[in-house]
């Protein structure tokens, strides 16, 4: 062998590389593609809650159809990385699991928005959080607020715990542990839920609403929606919680609201929002809700991300783009669609219009 | 050896009574016998791996009491440590079979046509394929191989050729501490560098490999430098002797006597880095689309597709969890090939002169 | 070799009157390679000077932000948030020495010495399969198939042998526990800790077998007095290898290991220590602000870590050396 070929296994990657032009079946050879290029007026980008990605992508892939040149780029790489790059400018839009709070806001506080502009919080995904189980020999399961906090706060340990067995007559309840998986990343999900517990079982959940599940309750620990309905589906006597959508497969225990007992279905998840307040002494657009978890015929474990946007934006392309993609997200139509790529509850018609007001008003 | 060892089994007329052969098969099947039972009555029904173990729990003793009372303690002791021995190595069979049979038969429905010429871009539950991961996988890998192979080699003749003294001692010892980075912390150390040369958050194809040659550096010198070193010192002196200077004697005798042994090494290497997912998902980043570019925005890799299909799946998860196994298969025959095509070219290509 | 070279580097210059002007260009030559073959090996120091360099830097605010502020911020002082996960790192590691060594052990015997000669070089290569296999692959194995697989063993183990305080607490019902996330280790590092073994098993001298099986010594009583102490060094390089391997390996036990910030003995419960490569894959790509200087500073915690580690196997090796034969 020549010294050459110590080149060999080199040139092989290198050819391989260079000479196959770079394409898939899927990919039109279009310069936007896969490269959020800024030199494109067409492109837009986004980053946010890992929540609403699965509706994100439905709502680019509709968009992206049918505005041919417009490519948008969507990362799902938490809420909280989403407000801190749209605060920098990195991102047109952001998608967050919470809105801004008042502290954050204010005019000129935002890279993509005119010095006079603040940033708007705009509902635009809703989901139930659904409370998944497995155990063997339960179809059905029905937790009260105190129960249920009582099982992820770590005090109730047994399945055949008295308390249990007191909302579910008929039930053969195992002689056996209670492993509750909970979230180990930040999450908006976590929030939600935790917020839920709080607010309808304030006496044995006793730690605030907070992105991390509190860590003195205990219980297992798993990264991402997808590790949580893993764990809970492989594993036995476990439970959980996760976007309904996540876990069609598992059982979803309903909960106690009031005196009713409710799935964690679309329409009563989307009631919430309804019936929800906007919170006061904000701009005249923003949507920031304060949701109220004790509202009859409401889901009460639900999880509403927020696009956040600029009242004004610099760029008026820029504006055009945010206000066709996220006008097309809130739309009758991208909830639609949403629901069924990602499982999410579709704003109801008077919401969705209080968007569309509000997504006019963006210069 | 083997066949001096051998001799040990053979009957020894002079010491006491040996078991005959059927005896341990007797042992063996019994014990099996015995195990599957126990399964079935007394724990959750019959399977396959609690047989298996209650077997081997209860011939091991069997098989040594029996032939501690024929044969003795001491044969009784080499018995067993045959056995324990043997049941070591299936043993390490079993999480292998297990494995190799969950990728074949969980990836290979989605190991077709499609899977190698659709990305992910659009995609939104069934469909869809890795060929941007393969993409990355190729670009990332070969610019490592392109900045590893060089440093490697150089710093391995310098080792041979040239080193003494504390700067070759230094050189060796760092490059043994240098096997031993946590993949995830030459992640780390290309992000580290990039938010400082390029700005915070930068992510990009060429971080990924300049991650990956810190991990490629070592393996490459270390291959290289054992087979410099194994070059007869004849050559070299017949080459001197022709006032052939020191560079061009490196260049056109040590290096082509080894260069089969070199370029085995850096396909090994080469198999050893390809499937490293920690660095390139912290370096690289994650993106649905093609991304040819390695200087600029994120690059997709084979072994981060597949986490990345496990860990973000959307509401129909098997199509995902399909994917992400077809992207196992696929990486597991990659590395089994670049395997086997480095040994082949040990092998075949190995030099005449030498060991 | 050296002092070959040495002396045969005075006879390149010799001058040679046919061509005396190609001695200068010889001269630049051999200067220049010399050169780029230092220059490499410096650029391999320089590149581990960045690595801990560039990592200190990007670790710097995490640990110089006042723990107050820290605080403020929901990430806990450094050393408070690390310490548990450094224990998850050890503790998950040290199980899986202690179940991959002695396996490891028996199968290099098993391939050296009890194997047919003929099959031995192919049930080798059968185990360095499961070196070839990347620790994304062995992750989702791990979660998918081995923990449901092994949780009804936990619950046998928790209930009849639960006085032991490893086995105690509350059983996982996900059986992704810190034990399964070490047999995973514990398999990965196999190969590694065999094929080396392997190696120095089979360069016991012949001698050495042939005369204990001449005193009438059984198989096992010739490995024990031959092969083994002849080995030893050999078996302690190999398991530092493996360790090494196993402290820093990332992927597979953070898609496995159900982790929380917790020190504990417990392997069994859903309470376990995570590791810190695995803290660091499972909140790095989310993570912004001081929360990235966090999670650098932790892997220049698990660099030291195994720094520290390496040095201490080189060392142990260097000692042993001097006494066997074996490398």
């Amino acid at each position: 062998m020549k010294i050459s070929s110590i080149g060999a296994p080199v040139a092989l990657f290198a050819a391989a590389a260079l000479t196959l032009s770079a394409c898939a079946a899927n990919e039109t050879a279009n310069p936007g593609t896969g490269a959020s290029g800024t030199a494109a007026a067409s492109t837009l980008a986004g980053k946010g809650a890992s929540s609403m990605s699965a509706a994100q992508q439905k709502w680019i892939a509709d968009y992206q159809a049918a505005h041919s040149g417009v490519t948008i780029n969507y990362s799902p790489d938490g809420s909280g990385a989403g407000r801190e790059a749209f605060i920098s400018g990195a991102v047109q839009y952001a998608g967050s699991d919470r809105p801004f709070k008042d502290e954050e806001l204010g005019k000129d506080k935002f890279g993509e928005c005119t010095a006079e502009s603040n940033a708007l919080n705009l509902p635009i995904y809703v989901s139930p959080i659904a409370v998944i189980f497995n155990v063997d020999g339960v179809e059905e399961l029905k937790l009260d607020p105190d129960t249920l906090a009582g099982i992820f706060a770590g005090t109730i340990t047994k399945w055949n715990d008295p308390k249990i067995a007191a909302t579910n007559d008929g039930v053969t309840l195992p002689d056996a542990s209670i492993t509750a998986v909970h979230r180990s990343d930040d999450s908006g999900t976590t929030n939600n839920f935790t917020d839920y517990l709080n607010q309808a079982a304030p006496k044995v959940w006793t730690e605030a609403a907070s992105d991390t599940f509190p860590t003195a309750f205990g219980g297992e620990a798993a990264k991402g929606t997808s590790a949580v309905v893993d764990a809970v589906t492989t594993g036995k006597n476990t439970i959980g919680y996760a976007d309904a959508s996540a876990a069609k497969d598992l059982g979803h225990a309903q909960l106690k609201v009031g005196e009713q007992w409710l799935s964690p279905t679309a329409e009563a998840a989307a009631k919430i929002v309804d019936d929800s307040e906007v919170l006061p002494g904000r701009a005249e657009h923003d949507l920031a809700l304060k949701l109220n978890r004790v509202s009859k015929d409401a889901y009460p474990a639900v999880l509403v991300s927020y696009a956040l946007v600029c009242e004004i934006y610099k760029d008026a392309n820029d504006a055009a783009l945010v206000k066709g993609f996220i006008g097309y997200a809130a739309s009758a139509e991208g909830q639609k669609a949403a629901a069924e790529a990602a499982g999410s509850a579709p704003l109801s018609s008077t919401m969705s219009a209080k968007v569309a007001a509000a997504i006019d008003s963006i210069k | 050896m083997t066949a001096l060892s051998t001799t040990t089994d053979k009957v020894n007329p002079l010491t006491a009574g040996q078991l005959p052969a059927y005896v341990t098969w007797a042992a063996l099947a019994g014990a099996l016998i015995v195990g599957g039972l126990l399964d079935t009555t007394l724990l959750s029904g019959f399977d396959p791996g609690t047989t298996a173990f209650a077997a081997a729990v209860i011939y091991l003793p069997v098989i040594y009491l029996l032939s501690r009372a024929v044969e003795g303690r001491r044969r009784a002791a080499d018995r067993l440590a045959t056995n324990l021995v043997a049941g070591a190595f299936l043993l390490a069979l079993l999480p292998l079979i297990s494995l190799l049979w969950e990728t074949l038969s969980t990836g290979l429905p989605r190991f077709d046509a499609k899977f190698f010429s659709w990305s992910m871009r659009n995609v939104i539950g069934a469909g869809g394929g890795a060929i941007h991961a393969l993409y990355g996988t190729l670009i990332v890998t070969g610019i490592a191989t392109l900045i590893s192979v060089p440093i490697g080699l150089m710093t391995a003749i310098y080792l041979v050729e040239y080193g003494r003294g504390a700067l070759a001692r230094g050189i060796t010892f760092f490059v043994d501490v240098m096997t031993g980075i946590p993949s995830i912390v030459a992640g780390l150390f290309a992000y580290a560098l990039m938010a400082i040369v390029f700005g915070p958050g930068t992510i990009n194809g060429l971080a990924g490999s300049l991650a990956l040659s810190v991990l490629m550096i070592p393996i490459v010198v270390r291959a290289t430098e054992e087979l410099l070193r194994i070059v007869p010192n004849e050559l070299r002196e017949a080459s001197y002797a022709l006032g052939v200077p020191k560079w061009r004697t490196i260049i056109s005798v040590v290096l082509p006597t080894s260069i089969s042994g070199i370029v085995s090494g850096v396909i090994l290497a080469i198999a050893r880095i390809i499937g490293e997912t920690a660095p390139l998902m912290i370096a690289a980043g994650f993106t649905n689309s093609i991304n040819t570019n390695p200087f600029a925005n994120p690059m997709m890799t084979l072994p981060v597709y597949v986490y990345d299909q496990y860990a973000h799946p959307g509401v129909q998860r098997e199509f995902y969890t399909e994917r992400a196994w077809a992207g196992a298969l696929t990486l597991i025959v990659l590395v089994m090939v670049l395997n086997l095509i480095g040994r082949f070219i040990a092998q075949r290509f190995a030099p005449k002169t030498g060991r | 070799m050296t002092s070959v070279t040495q002396s045969t580097r005075e006879v390149t210059p010799t001058p040679t009157p046919e061509h005396p002007v190609n001695k200068a260009r010889e001269r630049i030559g051999d200067r220049v390679f010399s050169g780029l073959a230092t220059g490499s090996g410096v650029t391999i120091l320089l590149i581990l000077a960045m690595v801990a360099g560039f990592l200190l830097v990007q670790a710097f605010p995490a640990l110089a932000t006042s723990p107050a502020e820290l605080e403020a911020k929901g990430y806990g002082q450094f050393w408070s948030w690390i310490l548990p996960f450094a224990w998850g790192t050890v503790y998950a590691s040290f199980w899986a020495l202690l179940m991959a060594v002695p396996v490891a052990i028996g199968i290099a015997l098993f391939i050296s010495h009890y194997a047919p000669r003929r099959l031995a070089s192919s049930l080798g290569y059968v185990i360095d399969l499961l070196a070839a296999v990347p620790s994304v692959v062995f992750g989702l194995w791990g979660s998918m198939v081995l923990a449901p697989a092994v949780q009804p063993l936990y619950l046998w183990l928790n209930t009849y042998l639960g006085w032991i305080p490893f086995f105690s607490g509350q059983p996982s019902g996900t059986g992704r526990t810190l034990l399964t996330a070490s047999i995973v280790l514990a398999v990965m590092i196999l190969p590694i800790i065999t094929s080396l073994s392997r190696e120095v098993f089979l360069q016991t001298p012949v001698l050495h077998q042939e005369a204990a099986l001449a005193l009438g010594a059984t198989r096992w009583e010739m490995i024990k007095m031959a092969v083994l102490p002849f080995g030893r060094a050999g078996i302690v390089s190999s398991v530092m290898l493996g360790l090494g391997r196993a402290l820093g390996e990332t992927m597979a036990v953070a898609m496995v290991l159900s982790g929380a910030p917790v020190i504990t003995l417990e392997i069994l419960t859903s309470q376990n220590p995570n590791t810190i490569a695995a803290v660091i894959a499972q909140n790095f790509p989310e993570a912004y602000g001081l929360k990235t200087n966090q999670l650098i500073a932790g892997g220049l915690t698990l660099f030291v870590i195994t720094l520290v580690v390496n040095s201490i196997a080189r060392l142990i090796v260097s000692r042993y050396k001097e006494f066997s034969g074996a490398n």
